[in-house]
């Protein structure tokens, strides 16, 4: 039931995305692997970590767009889920180290040695485990989400107050994981990875599989999203972001319907952010920093907001961009970015997908002509 | 206190509210039937849209009973639950889900469960794309069903609004303004679909257009400065000296 309730929410071009996602999944590695390093076709293995980066990034910007572009919540600090789910993911691997670090302790965490920490905090117990510390990817930012969402949205705190909330949410955290009695090793975070799931992080076959990992969950991410987004629930969310009072007199309960969406957000930056860590090999405090997540809302406002095509195309293309402008003038990047928001929300209101859809399809169709053609198409095919 | 109100659909008794010490309603007592429809008269800051507020329990008043059915304290309730033991509320701005189409507008208010959840899993059954093929043809609005609802005229907007109200299935429906920014026709009709609804449901119209108010021909009740004026017929309420000093100034 739920497999068909997943697989029949997708239209034309949501079968097109995870078509290529799964292309990718298996295309990308293949090249690196399997095609000589001489072919025009090889993938060497730093742009391979690159891409899966830019994947990773593409399912934060589809958890923010979730949540701004369908319900108008505009989180200014998802980073913060994100980077927390990061830091389960690196707590796993920091205890995958295991006597390998510089003091060779068998239990602690190089960090904690230096400390002189003599046993390991309560929170670290259990991450020695996979399978616990993958829950925990997905729990902690889920719990806190629920937290923060419950006493936010039962309260009636929305637009500019509630995106300086989750702004501050993130600073607090910012400043608490720069502290070293935290236990997450401070400023420096966590990082000398060795092993994931017993196989060597460094390792070209598990750089793949990392990158596998990203595509198909990015992948599945959109399936999920998209499934919600046009289930009645999805209808609710946009008559709220539209007509939040008019929702209420019709008797939906808005805190309930945001909570859930919020609370789903959030779990999916967390995901993200734990496929992030093992790619780029550390975690720290600067993942929470504000600016990183106001990044996330540029890249979805640049893709197309309140479409799930648009957080992916915004959040590979402006990331491109990125590495390529702070190669060539790193100074000048942050003045191209901020240009970027400026143009985009004065002349692009709906993103580089709204751009595309005037120029090709002539006007911006209303949803239930896309979806009819798209399944008319779908049958043809 | 519930003895009063037994056997009315909606009770008002005494109630006040003020907002930073300016009293937008002042002891106002009100008690509609089942069945009836009501037209209020006022001035502007007559009270008129506080008084919807508080029924609606998007206002707690400071005292007073307000009372629907009987014995059930709206004072305590939020909007959610209000709307859903059968009170709709049509605001005096047309506000309909813009993104949306006409006829998922219609789908967003019919009577259903409301959960999260239950929204998540839901699929439209036959007896509910029935009921919205009526609305939409009682509100004249069938052949326009795909159309984005941004796309709709004023008028369009304010039957879209009100099919919307209908799709609830509310015992008791809440008017503000229906006909404001109408043109002399859209005027007519809707008085002619607002009488057709107040056949089998209670209504309260907030109105300042008083030839329509003489269309719909129902009890009047004036409200000034927060209490009650005058209440009756509109040739009764008309000819009072307090109404016309009110509305003529002084």
């Amino acid at each position: 039931m739920i497999t068909s309730f997943l697989i029949d929410s997708l239209d034309r071009r949501g079968r097109v995305v995870v078509a290529l996602l799964v292309a990718l999944a298996l295309l990308v590695p293949a090249g690196n692997l399997l095609v000589p390093q001489e072919s025009a076709f090889h993938v060497s293995t730093y742009q391979l970590t690159l891409c899966g980066k830019y994947l990773t990034y593409a399912l934060l910007a589809l958890s923010v767009d979730l949540v701004w572009g369908y319900c108008g919540i505009l989180s200014l600090g998802h980073g913060a889920f994100f980077a927390l789910g990061g830091y389960a993911m690196g707590m796993y691997l920091m205890r995958q180290i295991g006597s390998r670090g510089v003091y060779a302790d068998p239990v602690l965490p190089d960090f904690m040695v230096f400390l002189n920490w003599k046993e390991l905090p309560w929170f670290w117990q259990g991450f020695d485990m996979a399978w616990y510390a993958f829950l925990m990817v997905a729990l902690v930012p889920g719990v806190l989400a629920f937290l923060f969402g419950w006493l936010s949205f039962r309260s009636r705190v929305t637009g500019v107050y509630l995106s300086i909330i989750t702004q501050a949410l993130t600073y607090a955290l910012l400043l608490a994981f720069f502290r070293n009695d935290m236990g997450f090793g401070g400023n420096n975070g966590l990082t000398d990875f060795k092993d994931i799931l017993g196989f060597p992080i460094q390792e070209p076959g598990t750089r793949a599989a990392l990158f596998s990992a990203s595509a198909l969950m990015l992948a599945l991410g959109f399936v999920i999203a998209s499934a919600v987004v046009r289930s009645k629930l999805g209808k609710v969310l946009i008559a709220i972001r539209d007509a939040e009072s008019r929702t209420r007199f019709i008797g939906y309960r808005v805190e309930r319907y945001k909570l859930f969406v919020w609370t789903l957000s959030a779990v999916m930056a967390g995901v993200a952010g734990a496929l992030y860590v093992p790619q780029v090999g550390i975690i720290n405090p600067s993942e929470f920093d504000p600016a990183a997540s106001i990044e996330a809302v540029i890249w979805v406002a640049v893709g197309g907001r309140g479409t799930l095509v648009g957080p992916l195309i915004g959040a590979v293309a402006v990331n491109f961009g990125k590495t390529w402008f702070t190669g060539v003038l790193p100074e000048v990047w942050l003045y191209a970015l901020g240009a970027l928001f400026v143009v985009v929300t004065l002349f692009l209101p709906r993103g580089i997908v709204g751009l595309w859809e005037t120029m090709v399809v002539g006007r911006p169709k209303p949803a239930k002509e896309i979806d009819e053609a798209g399944e008319k198409a779908g049958e043809a095919a | 206190m519930t003895g009063k109100a037994e056997g009315s659909l909606l009770y008002l008794d005494d109630v006040s509210v003020s907002f930073d010490g300016f009293r937008a309603i002042n002891r106002l007592s009100l008690v509609l039937e089942p069945g009836e429809m009501r037209a209020i008269i006022g001035p502007n800051g007559a009270g008129k849209t506080t008084m919807m507020d508080i029924i609606t329990g998007k206002t707690r008043p400071d005292t007073g009973d307000v009372l629907f059915d009987g014995s059930v304290d709206l004072t305590r309730l939020d909007e959610a639950t209000i709307a859903n033991l059968g009170i709709g509320r049509k605001f005096q701005k047309p506000t309909v889900f813009e993104s949306h189409t006409v006829e998922d507008n219609i789908a967003l208010a019919l009577k259903g469960r409301r959960g999260a959840f239950a929204s998540l899993f839901h699929r439209r059954s036959v007896a509910e794309q029935g009921r919205i093929d009526a609305l939409l043809s009682t509100i004249r609005l069938s052949d326009k069903r795909d159309l984005l609802a941004a796309r709709l005229s004023h008028g369009q907007k304010q039957w879209l609004e009100i099919g919307m109200l209908l799709a609830q299935e509310p015992r008791l429906l809440l008017v503000d303004e229906p006909a404001a920014g109408m043109t002399d026709a859209e005027t007519a009709e809707t008085a002619i679909l607002l009488k057709e609804i107040a056949k089998t449901q209670s209504v309260v119209v907030v109105e300042h257009d008083m030839t329509f108010v003489r269309a719909l021909g129902v009890k009047v009740t004036v409200l000034h400065e927060g209490s009650v004026l005058a209440e009756g017929s509109l040739d009764a309420v008309s000819a009072n000296p307090k109404v016309i000093e009110v509305y003529l100034g002084r």
